[in-house]
C-alpha cells in the first residue's frame, strides 16, 4: 500500500503556543498525482508542507513522505524530494548559472543546469546576478532549484505568486511535463483556475482542518449543483431562479414569453463559487 | 519546455555525484566567490590591520624593550585580531544574515550534508585569513622594516599557532552566530565580544601592562593566547622574561586553543540552527 501513496499522514497537528495551526489533518497523496492545498491565508497550508517536508516538528500524529519520517528520514530522502519554499532564500552574490550548477552537485542524479534554466524560462538571465531579478524572476529560479534534482516528488508553496499570465500558462506546462514524466506534486495556491487546471485532486483546508479532498470537478458537489437560470421582465427587471433541471426553466419561459427570452443567461457555479461557500460555511 | 524527461521512479544512476572533499571544496569555492565580490567586505576585512599597524607604528615609535619596537610587538596583535576578523566576526555576523534570508533553509532541503556547509565557511576564512595576514606582514616589512622569523621553529611555530587559532575563532563564529535572532542583531552580538577582547588581551596595549585581573579574565579566551603564541614567533627569545608566565608558554597555548577548538565544535553542533524562530 505504501508503494502506492507518496505521502501518508495521520492525525497531524501543530501549534504555535495557543494558536493552532494544524488541528488534525488526514491527508494521502498518491504517487504520480498532482495534488493541490487551498486555503485561506493562515490556513495552515505552509505548516503542513512544511512538516511533510521535514523543516517543521509535528505535535502529534504519524507521517510518512516516500516510506520516511520527514522528521527523520532516510540517507538518500532528500535526493527525493524537490522544494520550491513559500519564502525566497536569496543569495546576493551570485549569478543564477552559479547556483543551480552548484545545486545540482548536491543531487545523485541531477538534471543539466543550463536545461532546467531553459525551462523555467530564464535563459535569458543565466549571467544575471540574482539580487537583479525581477520578483517573478526570482521564483522561476525557485522553481529551476526546487527541479535541479529530479525530485520523485515535488513540493511547491504557491509557486506562481508573481508570475505574469504568460509565465503562468508556461509553468503549468512545465509541471505537466513533470507529472507526465511520473513525479509526484504537491503544490499550495490561492488561484482556483490553477488548481482546476492542474490537479488532479484537490484538498481545501480551512482553519487547520482539510474540510474536503476531490477531484476539482467534484468539489463541494459542484456537479449536481443547482443551475442559476435569470432573465429580463417585461418591466425591466432581472429575475432568476436556482433549479435542478434548468433545460425545463428555460422551456417553460420560451412558452411564457411565446418565444426568445431576454437577457436570458445559464450559469453553474464556478470553482471559486464553491470554494468560497465551503470556507465561508466552516 | 521539452526536454529529457525521465520517469522519476526509474532506478537512479548513481555515481556523477561530487565525494565528500569535492564537496567541500565546491562548497568553499562558493563562498569565497560571495565574499570576494561583496566589495566591501574585502577591502574592510583586509584592509582593517594593515591600517591598524600603520597607525601604531605611526603614534608609537620608540623600543619597548632593547631591540624590540613597538610594530615590532604590535604585530603580534594585529595578526592575531586580523585572524579573528576574518573568522569570528566574519561569520558570527554573516550567517545570522544568512540564516535571515532562508538561504541556510534552502540548503536544509537539499542532500547536502550539514558539515559541507561549515566546511565551506572554513576553506573560504582559511583562504582569505591567509592573504590577510600576508598581506599585512608585506606592508609591515616594507613601512617600518618589521623583523620576520628568522628560524623555521619560528615559522612553526606561527603556522600552527595560526591555524589552531582561527579555527578556534571560525567554530566560535558558527556558535555565537546562533545568538542572533536576526540579521541585523548580529554585529550586535559579535562586535561588543571583538573588541572587549581585542582591548583585554593585548592587541591594542602592552598586555603586562593591564591590571592583572584582567590578564587573568582575557587569559580565559582564544585571543590572548593567539597573541602570545606569536610574540614568540616576532619577539626575540629574551623577551619571555616579560611575559605574565615568564615564559611564552607554548604548551600552554596549545592546549586552551585546542580546548575551544573543541569547546567551539560542541557549541556548533548543539546549537546550530538552520532556520530562524520564524520559520517555525
Ligand atoms: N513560525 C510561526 N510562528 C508562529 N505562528 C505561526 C508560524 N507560522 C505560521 N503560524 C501561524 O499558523 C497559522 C497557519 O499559518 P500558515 O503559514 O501555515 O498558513 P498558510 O495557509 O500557509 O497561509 P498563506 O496562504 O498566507 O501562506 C497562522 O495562524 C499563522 O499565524
Ligand atoms: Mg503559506
Amino acid at each position: 500500500m505504501d508503494n502506492e501513496l507518496a505521502i501518508v499522514a495521520r492525525g497531524l497537528r501543530k501549534a504555535y503556543g495557543k494558536n493552532v495551526a494544524v488541528a488534525g489533518v488526514d491527508l494521502e497523496v498518491r504517487r504520480g498525482e498532482v495534488f493541490a492545498l487551498l486555503g485561506p491565508n493562515g490556513a495552515g497550508k505552509t505548516t503542513t508542507v512544511e512538516i511533510l517536508e521535514g523543516y517543521r516538528r509535528r505535535d502529534a500524529g504519524e507521517v510518512s513522505v516516500l516510506g520516511s519520517d520527514p522528521a527523520n528520514p532516510a540517507a538518500d530522502w532528500r535526493n527525493r524530494i524537490g522544494i520550491v519554499l513559500q519564502g525566497v532564500g536569496e543569495f546576493d552574490e551570485l549569478s543564477v548559472s552559479e547556483l543551480v550548477h552548484h545545486f545540482a552537485g548536491f543531487y545523485a542524479d541531477a538534471d543539466d543546469p543550463e536545461k532546467v534554466i531553459a525551462r523555467v524560462g530564464l535563459a535569458g538571465k543565466a549571467r544575471a546576478r540574482t539580487h537583479t531579478l525581477s520578483g517573478g524572476q526570482k521564483r522561476r529560479l525557485d522553481v529551476a532549484l526546487g527541479i535541479i534534482g529530479r525530485p520523485e516528488l515535488l513540493f511547491l508553496d504557491e509557486p506562481t505568486t508573481g508570475f505574469d499570465p504568460e509565465a503562468r500558462r508556461e509553468f503549468w506546462q512545465l509541471i505537466r511535463d513533470l507529472a507526465a514524466a511520473g513525479t509526484t506534486i504537491v503544490l499550495t495556491t490561492h488561484y482556483l483556475d490553477e488548481a482546476e487546471a492542474l490537479a488532479d485532486r484537490v484538498g481545501v483546508i480551512a482553519g487547520g482542518r482539510l474540510i474536503e479532498v476531490a477531484a476539482p470537478e467534484h468539489l463541494g458537489n459542484r456537479q449536481q449543483a443547482h443551475a442559476t437560470v435569470s432573465w429580463r421582465t417585461p418591466e425591466g427587471r432581472t429575475e432568476s431562479t436556482e433549479s435542478a433541471t434548468p433545460t425545463e426553466v428555460v422551456t417553460e419561459l420560451a412558452a411564457r414569453f411565446d418565444g426568445e427570452v431576454p437577457g436570458l443567461t445559464v450559469t453553474r457555479p464556478t470553482l471559486e463559487d464553491i470554494y468560497l461557500k465551503m470556507i465561508g460555511h466552516r | 519546455m521539452t526536454t529529457t524527461l525521465k520517469p522519476a521512479t526509474a532506478a537512479r544512476a548513481a555515481g556523477h555525484q561530487p565525494g565528500p572533499l569535492a564537496l567541500a571544496l565546491r562548497q568553499g569555492r562558493l563562498e569565497l566567490t560571495q565574499f570576494l565580490r561583496s566589495r566591501e567586505s574585502v577591502v574592510f576585512t583586509m584592509g582593517f590591520p594593515i591600517v591598524m599597524i600603520l597607525i601604531f607604528a605611526a603614534v608609537f615609535d620608540g623600543e619597548i624593550a632593547p631591540g624590540v619596537s613597538f610594530p615590532q610587538y604590535f604585530i603580534t596583535g594585529m595578526i592575531a585580531a586580523g585572524l579573528m576578523t576574518v573568522s569570528f566576526q566574519n561569520l558570527g555576523i554573516w550567517i545570522p544574515i544568512e540564516r535571515d534570508r532562508g538561504v541556510l533553509k534552502r540548503y536544509r532541503g537539499t542532500p547536502m550534508p550539514k558539515w559541507v556547509y561549515f566546511a565551506g565557511k572554513v576553506i573560504m576564512v582559511v583562504v582569505v585569513g591567509v592573504v590577510e595576514t600576508a598581506l599585512l606582514l608585506a606592508v609591515s616589512v616594507a613601512a617600518f622594516d618589521l623583523q620576520l622569523p628568522g628560524t623555521a621553529t619560528k615559522w612553526l611555530t606561527f603556522g600552527w599557532v595560526s591555524v589552531l587559532g582561527i579555527t578556534a575563532c571560525t567554530l566560535c563564529g558558527i556558535a555565537i552566530s546562533s545568538l542572533a535572532r536576526t540579521a541585523r542583531s548580529g554585529s550586535a552580538v559579535v562586535t561588543p565580544v571583538a573588541l572587549i577582547l581585542q582591548f583585554t588581551s593585548g592587541v591594542f596595549f602592552v598586555f603586562t601592562e593591564l591590571p592583572s585581573w584582567m590578564q587573568q579574565v582575557a587569559a580565559l579566551f582564544p585571543l590572548k593566547w593567539m597573541c602570545q603564541g606569536l610574540r614568540s614567533v616576532f619577539l626575540p627569545d629574551t623577551f619571555a622574561g616579560q611575559e605574565p608566565g615568564g615564559s611564552y608558554e607554548l604548551g600552554r597555548v596549545a592546549l586552551v586553543l585546542a580546548a575551544w577548538c573543541v569547546i567551539g565544535l560542541l557549541l556548533c553542533l548543539g546549537t546550530f540552527r538552520w532556520t530562524t524562530r520564524r520559520d517555525g
